[in-house]
């Protein structure tokens, strides 16, 4: 089958690759492709979805919903569908995905393989919760169906195991109810960290999430917009899908500069008047409110940019992020785009992020000393007994992994018996050691 | 209203687009193809993005009896019938050259088979007063190129089919538009050298939809190919002989 030699990257745009990559448009074309390790729309932000050394399986055009019960909300669909497709398709038949991350471009395989989180995670769990079957594609080219009664210990490690299992063909999930097209969301000011997770605290709300000026410092420090939301039974109708609009090309690299940035958080917070505000918002609109700025990626120039996500044990959560950004508003290099979430404890796999407690998420443009912070981030998520998102990362060093997944080693061998080659390795199970294999 | 549409070619990426467009609309969808297993899976796909009907249906441009059945199949439909064709080969260029008996699949696949199938199928078409054909062609058929003459020459063959029969069927109320795509991002070009401005098949569906509601004759999608072809066309061919483009 025909690779595409071109070099790619992960969203961040930092990292790339140039393996090639073999794109079948239809099941049948599986049988001639290279094995290798799966991708999907590549929202992953560092090397989860690239691989140098070898050819990869591009899923996005194998994205086809097969078959779908209404009477136990079960739907089977091809990896490569969009999870704002199934929205799309789905809400006004009065259904959606359990969990949708903050952006509907990521495909159900990568749903899956990253165990993703939505801002119902404190109430929802993980996306791999509602996975009832996969049909996964091991390392002897064959594929099966792998549930928690057939194979229970793939089956997890399936769950948030970043691709290497095997190539994820297929799966069954389980929908959520979806009484209507549109969420109330309330939103409001806070003015400092404590604040915040009091706010999160006394939230009974099924959505919350908040956005933090990351640049802001002394009393300011931890100031952000806090949002909570429950569905709405105020607007039954269901709203047409808004028409996205393209970053068509690279920016220079000033867009994003600190002034600018702080400029701009400064507006976006007093945006929401301060006795707060309440609208109804349309479903994609509200779980992907930056899905209708295609390729926004581009905002941050050529050289790209990257986002740091830990997440915090509660006893250790507020004082970790205080000390956090502090250092993030001194160093000046903050993008606009930072968001803090309270976490349940619910995950799916040995290798899944989330943990009980705060999940802190920056976005930094690649310039200087982005780097060295990012790693003194990553040591404090480990001092605090947290951990760092790998659908994120570009940087951490597999001792620093190591110390934040204490299933690993268990994981490590499991993948090894599945796949001895290493045929799904990709530059993120390498950078980091995931396979153990080195 | 929901209407019948008849796919040739339903498995390119650019034809499942405009499926999954009119899918969302609530149209009924005949899915024409070769790959029976696989456009099964459309069929599956298109009736949960809202299909009132899909349908897979053995098609096949070099066996002209696989044409017959999709006729009677429409014309029990009863309402609009459209077509759309996607149907398209493209082998290199030098394939070509080495094995010249390859040039009767090309015009069969691109030309022949679509041509013959529309002229079938017009009666029913123009008996039913109303209707559409989209005849996907290519920019490669405005001007015949070194590295894809044979192919660009079965699509300009196609080009004129689609001219003349626009005007036999614009007397019966049937629209025929020709729709000529530059590069997109579909199983033919995927990793071809020197691909520029690719399309993507969504963009080129939005594209085809929006021609029909205007009635375009003639589209070029993305439309910046419209201006693309202008200069190409005009360049005399004393100059163009001498090009490698
Ligand atoms: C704007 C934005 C917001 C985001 N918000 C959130 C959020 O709120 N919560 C959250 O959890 N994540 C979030 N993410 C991260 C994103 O959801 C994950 O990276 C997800 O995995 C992306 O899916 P994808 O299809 O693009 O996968 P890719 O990025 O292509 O791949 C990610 C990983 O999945 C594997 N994979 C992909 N497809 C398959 C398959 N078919 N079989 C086997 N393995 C496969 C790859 O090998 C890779 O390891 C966000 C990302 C962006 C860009
Ligand atoms: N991609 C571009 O840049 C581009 C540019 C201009 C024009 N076009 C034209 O756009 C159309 C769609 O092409 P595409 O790019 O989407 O590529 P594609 O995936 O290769 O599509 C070609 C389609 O033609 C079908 N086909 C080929 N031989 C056939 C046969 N003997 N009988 C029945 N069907 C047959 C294929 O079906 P199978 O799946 O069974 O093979 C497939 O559905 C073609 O007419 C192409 O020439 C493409």
């Amino acid at each position: 089958m025909q690779l595409n030699r071109d070099r790619y990257t992960g969203w961040g745009r930092v990292l790339s690759a140039a393996g090639g990559r073999a794109r079948p448009e239809k099941a049948r074309m599986l049988d001639g492709a290279p094995l290798g390790p799966a991708m999907g729309q590549r929202r992953a932000y560092g090397d989860a979805a690239l691989k140098s050394a070898g050819p990869a399986l591009d899923m996005t055009r194998l994205d086809r919903m097969l078959a779908f019960d209404p009477d136990t909300g079960v739907l089977e669909a091809e990896a490569g569908v969009k999870l704002s497709d199934i929205l799309t398709a789905f809400a006004p038949k009065g259904w959606r995905p359990a969990v949708l991350p903050g952006t509907g471009f990521a495909t159900l395989g990568g749903a899956i393989a990253a165990d993703v989180h939505g801002k119902n995670h404190h109430e929802a769990g993980t996306f791999g919760a509602q996975v009832l079957s996969i049909r996964l594609i091991g390392s002897d080219g064959t594929a099966r169906d792998v549930s928690e009664t057939t194979e229970p210990e793939v089956f997890r490690a399936t769950l948030g195991g970043m691709g290497l299992t095997g190539v994820i063909l297929s799966a069954k999930i389980r929908l959520a109810p979806c009484p209507s097209g549109f969420v109330d969301v309330d939103e409001w000011r806070i003015g400092s960290l404590a604040a915040y997770l009091e706010a999160f605290e006394a939230s009974d709300a099924p959505f919350s999430v908040g956005w933090i000026d990351a640049t802001a410092k002394g009393p300011a420090l931890g100031r952000g917009v806090f949002e909570e939301a429950r569905v709405s039974n105020r607007a039954p109708a269901f709203a047409p899908v808004a028409k996205s609009r393209n970053i068509p090309i690279t920016p220079p690299g000033f867009v994003l500069s600190g002034p600018v940035v702080r400029a701009f958080n400064a507006a976006y917070f007093r945006r929401i008047p301060s006795a707060g505000q309440r609208r109804t918002r349309p479903l994609a609109s509200f779980f992907h409110p930056l899905d209708g700025l295609t390729n926004w990626n581009r905002l941050y120039g050529k050289k790209g940019f990257h986002q740091f996500q830990c997440v915090l044990p509660p006893d250790s959560a507020a004082m970790t992020i205080d000390t956090m950004l502090r250092r993030i508003a001194d160093s000046g290099l903050a993008a606009p785009l930072a968001v803090l979430k309270k976490m349940g404890a619910g995950r799916s796999g040995p290798m899944s992020f989330p943990m009980a407690g705060y999940t802190l998420a920056v976005d930094f443009p690649n310039r200087g000393g982005a780097e060295a912070l990012i790693n003194t981030l990553i040591d404090q998520t480990v001092e605090a007994g947290g951990r760092i998102y790998l659908a994120k990362d570009s940087l951490a060093t597999p001792a620093q992994i190591d110390a934040m997944y204490p299933e690993l080693p268990d994981f490590r061998a499991l993948v090894r018996r599945l796949d001895p080659e290493g045929l799904f390795e990709t530059d993120l199970s390498a950078r980091l050691n995931l396979r153990g294999a080195s | 209203m929901s209407e019948t549409w008849i796919i040739l070619g339903a498995s390119s990426a650019m034809a499942r687009a405009l499926a999954r467009s009119l899918a969302a609309d609530g149209h009924e969808l005949l899915l024409c193809g070769r790959d029976a297993d696989d456009l099964a899976r459309d069929a599956a796909d298109l009736r949960l993005r809202g299909a009132a009907l899909a349908e897979v249906m053995a098609f096949d441009t070099r066996d002209p009896d696989s044409f017959a059945p999709i006729i009677a199949r429409a014309e029990a439909a009863g309402g609009v019938v459209n077509v759309a064709v996607f149907a398209g080969s493209m082998p290199p260029q030098e394939a070509v050259e080495s094995d010249p008996a390859l040039l009767d699949g090309v015009v069969t696949d691109n030309f022949a088979a679509a041509a013959r199938f529309l002229l079938h199928i017009a009666p029913l078409m123009e008996s039913r007063g109303a209707g559409s054909v989209v005849g996907v062609g290519s920019v490669a058929g405005d001007r015949g190129r070194i590295g894809n003459y044979v192919y660009g020459a079965a699509k300009a063959g196609f080009h004129t089919f689609l001219s003349g029969h626009r005007n036999r069927m614009a007397r019966k109320g049937v629209h025929v538009m020709t729709v000529k795509p530059g590069f997109v991002d579909t199983a033919m070009t995927w990793g071809l050298e020197g691909m520029f401005l690719v399309a993507s098949p969504s963009d080129v569906a939005r594209d085809i939809r929006k021609g029909l509601r205007k009635k375009r004759n003639v589209i070029y999608t993305p439309i910046f190919w419209t201006l693309i072809m202008l200069i190409i066309r005009m360049i005399p061919e004393r100059i163009f002989k001498k090009l490698q483009i």
